[in-house]
């Protein structure tokens, strides 16, 4: 069997996600040994410019450069991955839809801003279909593993539709709302192993919403502990503001 | 060597130069001779991070910057956390100092390893990419892969990964190692010795380019004998010193229409940060392992070949391995304190007292020293923020650089000069997407 012609493309990002695909180890000799890396800019300066079979896009679409790069891509690709949380929701540099831009950008290059326009941002998905997602900020090793097998094997990812909470109870973690603290892992998507709350941290809710967030059950919670609904949403804001732009108001 | 040939012409125009973090484009114009245009172009899309934490909370900033770089995450985590403290007036447990300087170590490890073996090194054995080298030096690829796997390990136990730590937060450490992990830990980092000499021989054995142009180097200074990489004031080879409070006097920010990355300058018009600063300003505090290994490598301050920032950098891998060492055979004797644990939040139960108030952090991450700066109100949500990057200090220092070097180097081949001005760059072990995001209060 021909070896996938596979490529890394970042957008706006802070490429730790392909960092953690560097961080896979002597395991990285491997992957490389299943596929036909052709361009990886972090890691490589071999480019290549024809099609390919495979194209991991890090990063999210935060202005008509990127989105244009991305059709780009796209255009030349059988098989389209979003790699991580920038590319999979948008990710923190969601953040920036809460405000105005030419605000912000009065805020950080004053009279300076005019050099450097910027746009809504957006997840790969709300520009251009995608095929494959690897949710996570960053992503874990194993998912990417298991992605990279579906992806040889040319089946589809499904990913968990549950919530985190449901892999932290296995994980016999003490919940954070009995220590007193909020913790989005009642409607974030799991696939993470509760990767955060293992090391004594909260879920930020960098997987994204699960498709069918309980609601109810989130707000009884919240209610018992006193919590203000706008105190969570806040929270959600950090990762998922890109949510609410839908991918029809990104065409 | 000045330039042979007058009236050459000469257009290098290097878009996404690669092996490098971020997007940055070089561009070297010369036209009969005479050198137009010079530029390390920065095109990497703003991501305004100070302009989002407005409105977050002091708690949060920890866990969005440290989403400014994957490479140093680590390092901007613990600025943030210096900037918070000082803002709310937390003094951190000699503990938790003694954890995060063992975090830096580690992520000095990993970040100067992925530098030298994945990014330098190919230029210097005349391949494109790490990928040729696993053919024709698969020994050395695969020692700088189980290298990173070590440390990447080792940062899981003690923050539970590397890439945007999830347990060093505002006032200590969600979680603290078992005396079984830091066991093993001391173990693990004892083992890697053999790696490490292994890197300096290989780097000992490689030729750097010969190129010189003095500058003033800034790095962390401090008057105790610890080679200062989580403390200090900010130093400077032309006599400056000043508290890191006072960051915005040494780094005079500017924003240059060619670049999203604003430029610095202190007492010339361009500085360097990073692994030569840090050894011309502090060689004689690094640890007695790592002043062998400069001595092998050949590497002598004053220092004034940026190229040679890379052999620096394998100096003081081995110096924060010494010291790693060093520290977790500490906690290992002394038996970690566990009752230190905190329980992470938002402060949602008030806990901790908030203030209105200015915290400014500064550290040196890989690439050179880093600072953040945040203004709360006495909700304690942030109003300000203010993050100097080292890669955007080193910008115009770049550009001096270059134009310095070609005319040197006029006389080769158009494919040799563009790979020489790309290896100037990759020296700098750029971060660019990082440096994006500059602003002044």
């Amino acid at each position: 069997m021909r070896r996938p012609r596979t490529a890394f493309f970042d957008l706006s990002c802070c490429e730790g996600c392909q960092l953690q695909v560097v961080n896979a180890g002597e395991l990285l000799l491997e992957i490389v040994n299943l596929i036909d890396l052709v361009e990886f800019r972090e890691a490589m300066s071999e480019r290549h410019d024809g099609p390919l079979d495979v194209a991991f896009v890090e990063g999210s679409v935060t202005d008509e450069h990127a989105a244009a790069r991305l059709r780009e891509i796209r255009g030349r690709a059988k098989v389209l991955v979003a790699l991580g949380s920038c590319a999979s929701t948008g990710g923190v540099n969601g953040m920036k839809n809460a405000f105005d831009l030419a605000e912000i950008g009065r805020v950080v290059y004053g009279d300076g801003r005019r050099f450097f326009p910027t746009a809504t941002t957006r997840a790969l998905h709300q520009v251009v279909p995608v095929d494959y997602t690897i949710h996570g900020c960053p992503i874990a090793i194993p998912e990417l593993l298991t992605v990279l097998k579906c992806i040889l094997a040319g089946i589809p990812y499904t990913v968990p539709d549950q919530a985190v909470c449901t892999e932290c109870k296995r994980n016999e973690n003490v919940c954070l709302y009995d220590r007193g603290v909020t913790c989005l892992g009642p409607v974030t998507r799991a696939g993470c192993n509760s990767w955060c709350v293992n090391n004594g941290n909260i879920c930020y809710g960098c997987r994204g919403l699960v498709s069918n967030p309980n609601e109810k059950g989130m707000l009884q919670v919240l209610t018992s502990r006193g919590i203000s609904l706008e105190h969570v949403v806040r929270r959600m804001e950090m990762y998922n503001r890109c949510r609410e732009e839908g991918p029809e108001r990104a065409r | 060597m000045p330039a042979k040939k007058a009236g050459k012409n000469l257009g290098v125009k290097v878009e996404y130069l690669t092996r490098v973090e971020g997007h940055g484009n070089i561009v070297v114009e010369v036209r009969d001779g005479a050198l137009e245009a010079c530029r390390f172009d920065v095109v990497e899309a703003p991501r305004f991070f100070e302009a989002l934490l407005r409105g977050r909370s002091i708690f949060e900033a920890q866990h969005i910057t440290s989403r400014i770089c994957g490479i140093c995450a680590c390092a901007h985590s613990l600025t943030s956390i210096q900037a918070a403290e000082e803002a709310l007036g937390i003094i951190p447990t000699a503990q938790t100092t003694t954890l995060r300087r063992l975090l830096l170590d580690l992520e000095f490890i990993d970040s100067h390893v992925l530098h030298v073996y994945l990014l330098a090194l190919p230029d210097l054995v005349g391949a494109r990419s790490f990928l040729p080298l696993v053919a024709s030096h698969e020994k050395v690829v695969r020692r700088a892969l189980r290298m990173k796997k070590t440390v990447n390990h080792l940062s899981d136990t003690l923050v539970g990964r590397h890439v945007h730590p999830i347990s060093a937060i505002v006032g200590g450490f969600t979680k603290l190692p078992s005396p079984a992990d830091l066991e093993r830990m001391h173990e693990e980092l004892i083992a890697l010795r053999p790696d490490m000499e292994a890197t300096v021989a290989l780097v000992a054995s490689l030729a750097f380019p010969e190129f010189e142009r003095p500058t003033e180097y800034v790095a962390l200074v401090s008057d105790d004998a610890t080679y200062p990489l989580l403390a200090g004031d900010i130093g400077s080879s032309d006599g400056v010193r000043l508290a890191r409070r006072e960051y915005r006097r040494a780094t005079n920010e500017k924003v240059v229409p060619h670049s999203s990355a604003k430029h610095t300058s202190l007492s010339r018009d361009a500085y360097a940060v990073g692994a030569l600063a840090r050894f011309n300003l502090n060689h004689e505090k690094l640890a007695p392992r790592a002043k062998e290994a400069a001595r092998v490598l050949g590497l002598k301050a004053p220092c004034h070949n940026p190229f040679l920032n890379t052999v620096a950098q394998t100096v003081e891998a081995v110096h924060c391995l010494e010291e790693a060492i060093g520290l977790a055979g500490e906690l290992l004797e002394r038996g970690v304190d566990r009752s230190e644990a905190l329980v992470v939040g938002l402060n949602e139960g008030g806990r901790i007292p908030v203030r209105a108030g200015e915290g400014v952090g500064a550290i040196e991450a890989p690439r050179g020293i880093l600072f953040h700066r945040y203004v709360t109100d006495d909700a304690g949500l942030i109003t300000a923020a203010d993050c100097v990057i080292p890669t955007n200090q080193n910008l115009a220092n770049i550009e001096g650089d270059m134009r310095a070097l070609v005319p040197e180097i006029l006389h080769k081949s158009d494919a040799e000069i563009q790979l020489r001005l790309e290896m100037l760059v990759r020296s700098y072990d750029p971060c660019i997407s990082c440096s994006t995001h500059l602003v002044r209060l």
